[in-house]
């Protein structure tokens, strides 16, 4: 079947895509966006969320043919939406282009502190304050963790606990995680 | 209390930015919070095929016959392979002992092991394909625990056996055992006022890495092979992956890829091969993901234990002889067993002083799941039952656990069982009083204004108990953990480093073969390097095989002895600059020839500060470089009898305190807060070094009340392999983690440092328990600890 969605600000199309692939197999697979992680295909770790229509979900657990003339909004969208929402308004199509996505190569290590790089707030407290590890769990920890602070800018250790029950993390022991997420809250406070 | 040590001071490069001692940022972080990271499971390439293994659905059996004509018949399969197609005379593999059927010849050993591969268009066509090869079994009896494993006529897990450990064993379904004997237990018997005997199971625990197993194997132009994969060690990969394959070592290029995660799961090999395989097969670049389901047959897992324990002491609480019986269940293949084995046993009896011993470790080959490394490799299972038996003495002598930790608790040249002196700060009696003395949560947090908050009680938002039935309880545990491989295993590392102008700058270049799986060993390096070097700029290359051998990113080594050997290469590269210096500049400044020299913010400058050169003009356009392999101090194997041996080359120790709270009507736990207080040497990173003790607690936490994976004791299959029933801790179910980090420093290690990702996985879990036996009164002889077992209905 064709599927066309927007992803990430983005109209795209996906040709020849099979009736029992999830969202989260689109993504990665054909439209060259792998930032979205698979851990464990049945919804228990939170690696794949993503925002559908604003909505936090496990995008495996979304048959693909659900996301049709949708918004989903992904990890490597998460910036420039973020930036979209603090100017109030929903912006231009941006994200990741599917040729750039698209030719991984394993990175070698760059400077990787996330200054001057346009990072969401909730990207570069994640940086700062430790909460990532070996990474695999943190896409879909920064679009759940995005997504409560909008809800509740100013949440206390129990509502981050509650959000982000969702999210298996095994390397961190989750203190970094609610370091970051207090961090970015409190940023934001200092800002307003 | 007086501790011995003190901590490690730096002169060179000491005031160098982002040197070692700072909380630097991860060189991969943005990549990791963008999504731009490259995982394994994210490889992709043009034309690039999907593997699918097809595992056993029993496991032990006679293989009568395989079909796989209707596989091959699916359209959009490219090949399927089974044993008979493997290109050479080499189908085993194995770390130690090469026992491990790259796909299984005539006989499975376990539920899940791999029997054939298909290589298909896409990964649903690979699956379906798998599912259309006919497999025959004649069922087998299974060995599932020690009486079936060494009874009268015992079905043998493996006939014919010829490694060294063969040559020892009591029986063949022993992979390997380790006795240790120190003193005369029996006299010492004699002298014990009070003795407590115990018995302990310790259930089998999942590394649970998020990341699953995964990688891209692309053929190459001249018959070889390139794989891009999450592993742990790509040379110990390398050396077993090339044999099969019928390749020289030159031809299988292997670069690291991204790694979700390890803490010892990815020690031996699980796609590699068959990747490999059916890339040379089909001349096409194969990718393989193993989904949750398979990864949780797709690794070894920690070993299974029944631990005996007899512990005594004098009425004053001093210890008079310790002896136990560690039976680690090994499965079907040995993995890392022998190792286990030899950590179980030779830490055996903990942190603590105590001459006279009789120690016995075995593992059994069983039909069950094969186990190997994981995180605390032998010394967590012992940990939880010998500090499972100190409370046990405290309790019957009428003293304070800490009290007789601390009394008993081993300190800087105590004897190991082995024999083996401590030869380094071994502030154990400190680091419990440390912990104790951090302060406690407070009491009933769950009241607020509005009511019982829920998420702050036993059962959460579940609404089960409001406080109703709410015991709180306090447990004190501490452990010992070895640093790097043991037992006269040659555990060198090799690095890399350039120096040259880059820009108008000098550079440093770190190279090695580390496998980045999370812990930080990327930043240490750029750490180390701007320390050694006095520059700013570091780029840290991708790890590959294009350079000598790490060693393995396991037993807490990799800061001590990669980061050692990448210290030790940029000491070499100061050394040529230095010389380069002289040569160019000596005659202008008497300074060249008599001052220390050191390389500190991109300049030469003397010890005093004055500055002789910048370091652009030193180099101009040469770049320095060395590759040099770097050693710790050897180690000897445990003798077989006696088990006496300078084993060990460094201990890691940590403590911690657990507060919980029990609904003891529901037989609901919840951790309120895990402090933990650990000797870390020197922290090159304090943030990374937090992050590792919090991380490892948590790990310890999961086996003490939810992780387990549950095999069938009759058919020795497994029963929960995902994460809907697999629990691991969420951050609902993970207390607060205060850390106390203490900076003692060990003399024989780089920097005074200790490798720190362990220890704090070993005396997290009894700790736990500890605190619920206080809060229940129960005697809780096994982890983890479920409902069932707090309420009575077991």
């Amino acid at each position: 079947m064709r599927l066309d969605l927007t992803v990430n600000g983005r109209p795209q199309e996906a040709d020849d895509v099979w009736e029992g692939e999830s969202l989260l197999y689109v993504l990665r697979e054909r439209l060259g966006l792998p930032g979205s992680k698979n851990a464990c295909e049945q919804g228990e770790c939170g690696s794949c969320t993503v925002r559908l229509d604003g909505v936090p979900v496990c995008s495996c657990l979304v048959a693909a043919g659900q996301a049709q003339g949708r918004e989903v909004v992904t990890v490597e969208g998460l910036a420039d939406f973020a930036a979209r929402r603090s100017r109030g308004g929903t912006g231009d199509a941006c994200g990741t282009s599917p040729d750039e996505a698209r030719g991984w190569q394993p990175h070698g290590a760059g400077p990787g502190t996330g200054e001057g790089s346009g990072l969401a707030p909730v990207q570069q407290a994640f940086i700062d304050a430790g909460a990532v590890q070996c990474g695999f769990c943190t896409p879909g920890l920064l679009v759940a963790a995005d997504e409560m602070l909008e809800r509740n800018p100013d949440p206390s250790d129990a509502d981050i606990r509650e959000a982000l029950s969702g999210n298996l993390c095994r390397c961190t022991g989750y203190e970094k995680i609610m370091d970051a997420v207090r961090l970015t809250a409190a940023r934001r406070s200092e800002e307003v | 209390m007086p501790t011995n040590g003190v901590p490690t001071r730096i002169t060179q490069g000491s005031g160098t930015r982002g040197g070692i001692g700072e909380s630097t940022l991860r060189p991969d972080g943005t990549l990791k919070v963008t999504g731009e990271f490259a995982y394994s499971s994210d490889m992709w390439h043009e034309d690039m095929l999907w593997g699918q293994i097809l595992r056993s659905t029993v496991a032990h059996a006679e293989i009568v016959s395989i079909d796989t004509s209707e596989a091959l018949a699916l359209p959009g399969v490219y090949a399927v392979m089974t044993y008979d197609d493997l290109p050479t005379e080499v189908r085993n593999y194995g770390l130690e002992i090469q026992d491990t059927p790259v796909l299984a010849h005539g006989k499975v050993r376990h539920h899940g092991e791999p029997v054939a591969i298909v290589a298909a268009d896409h990964p649903e066509t690979a699956r379906r394909a798998t599912a259309r090869i006919r497999v025959d079994y004649r069922e087998l009896p299974v060995v599932t625990d020690e009486a079936s494993a060494t009874a009268p006529g015992a079905v043998l897990v493996h006939e014919n056996r010829d490694d060294p450990h063969s040559r020892h064993v009591p029986h063949p379904n022993i992979v390997h055992r380790q006795p240790i004997v120190r003193g005369d237990v029996e006299a010492a018997r004699r002298r014990a006022d009070v003795v407590v005997e115990g018995e302990y199971t310790f259930g089998m625990q999942d590394q649970a890495f998020l990341g699953p197993e995964s990688g891209l194997a692309v053929p190459e132009e001249d018959g070889g092979v390139h794989l891009y994969i999450a592993t742990q060690w790509l040379h110990s990969d390398l050396r077993q992956i090339a044999p099969v394959l019928g390749l020289p070592e030159d031809r299988v290029r292997m670069t690291l890829a991204g790694v979700g995660g390890a803490f010892g799961g990815r020690e031996d090999l699980s796609m590699q091969i068959h990747a490999c395989l059916l890339a040379l097969r089909t001349g096409k670049p194969v990718k393989i993901v193993y989904n949750r389901f398979e990864s949780f047959f797709g690794h070894v897992h920690r070993h299974p234990a029944r631990l005996f324990y007899e512990h005594g002491a004098t009425a004053d609480g001093r210890l008079t002889h310790v002896r136990c019986r560690i039976v680690l269940d090994g499965g079907a293949y040995a993995s890392a067993s022998p190792a286990v084995v030899g950590n179980a046993s030779s830490l055996g009896v903990g942190p603590y002083r105590v001459d006279d011993v009789d120690i016995e470790a075995i593992a059994l080959y069983t039909n069950n799941p094969p186990c190997g490394a994981m995180r605390g490799f032998g010394a967590v299972q012992a940990c939880f039952a010998y500090e499972a038996q100190m409370d046990r003495l405290a309790a019957r002598l009428g003293m304070d656990p800490v009290e007789l930790r601390q009394l008993n608790a081993m300190e800087q040249g105590t004897l190991l069982p082995t024999g083996q002196p401590v030869d380094s700060p071994a502030p154990v009696a400190e680091l419990l009083r440390r912990v104790k003395a951090m302060p406690m949560p407070p009491e009933r947090q769950w009241e607020s204004s509005e009511g019982a908050d829920l998420r702050q009680l036993p059962g959460g938002l579940s609404n089960t108990t409001h406080g109703e039935g709410v015991v709180r309880g306090v447990g004190y545990a501490v452990g010992i953990k070895n640093v790097g491989f043991s037992e006269g295993f040659d555990d060198y590392s090799t690095a890399r480093v350039r120096l040259e102008v880059a820009g108008g700058e000098p550079v440093a270049g770190v190279h090695t073969a580390m496998a980045e799986v999370g812990q930080g060993g990327v930043t240490v390096h750029a750490q180390i390097a701007r320390t050694e070097l006095g520059v700013g700029q570091v780029t840290i290359h991708p790890a590959n095989t294009e350079v000598g051998s790490a060693g393995s990113t396991s037993a807490s080594r990799q800061t001590y002895v990669t980061g050692g050997a990448v210290r030790n290469a940029c000491e070499l590269v100061r050394e040529r600059v230095l010389d380069l210096g002289r040569r160019k500049f000596g005659s202008y400044h008497p300074a060249w020839a008599t001052a220390e020299l050191l390389l500190e913010g991109g300049k030469v400058v003397t010890d005093g500060g004055e500055v002789l050169a910048d370091l652009v003009d030193v180099l101009g356009g040469e770049a320095v470089e060395i590759e040099e392999e770097w050693r710790h101090r050897p180690t000897e194997p445990f003798d077989l009898r006696t088990g006496q041996g300078n084993g060990h080359v460094q201990y890691s120790f940590a403590a911690h305190r657990a507060v919980v709270e029990v609904d003891t009507e529901l037989g609901l736990v919840k951790v309120i807060e895990l402090a933990c207080a650990q000797d870390v040497g020197k922290a090159l990173n304090p943030l990374s070094v937090i992050g590792q003790i919090q991380g490892g607690t948590t790990q310890g936490l999961g086996v003490a009340v939810m992780e387990e994976i549950v095999v069938d004791p009759r058919t020795a299959k497994v029963r929960n392999p995902s994460f809907t029933d697999y629990l691991i801790p969420t951050i609902l179910d993970t207390p607060t983690i205060p850390v106390d980090m203490l900076e003692l420093a060990d003399d024989h290690a780089p920097y005074g440092l200790r490798g720190v990702g362990e220890a704090p996985t070993l005396s997290s879990t009894p700790a736990v328990l500890a605190a619920i036996r206080d809060a229940t009164g129960l005697e809780l002889n096994r982890t983890p600890v479920r409902p069932e077992h707090l309420t009575g209905t077991v």
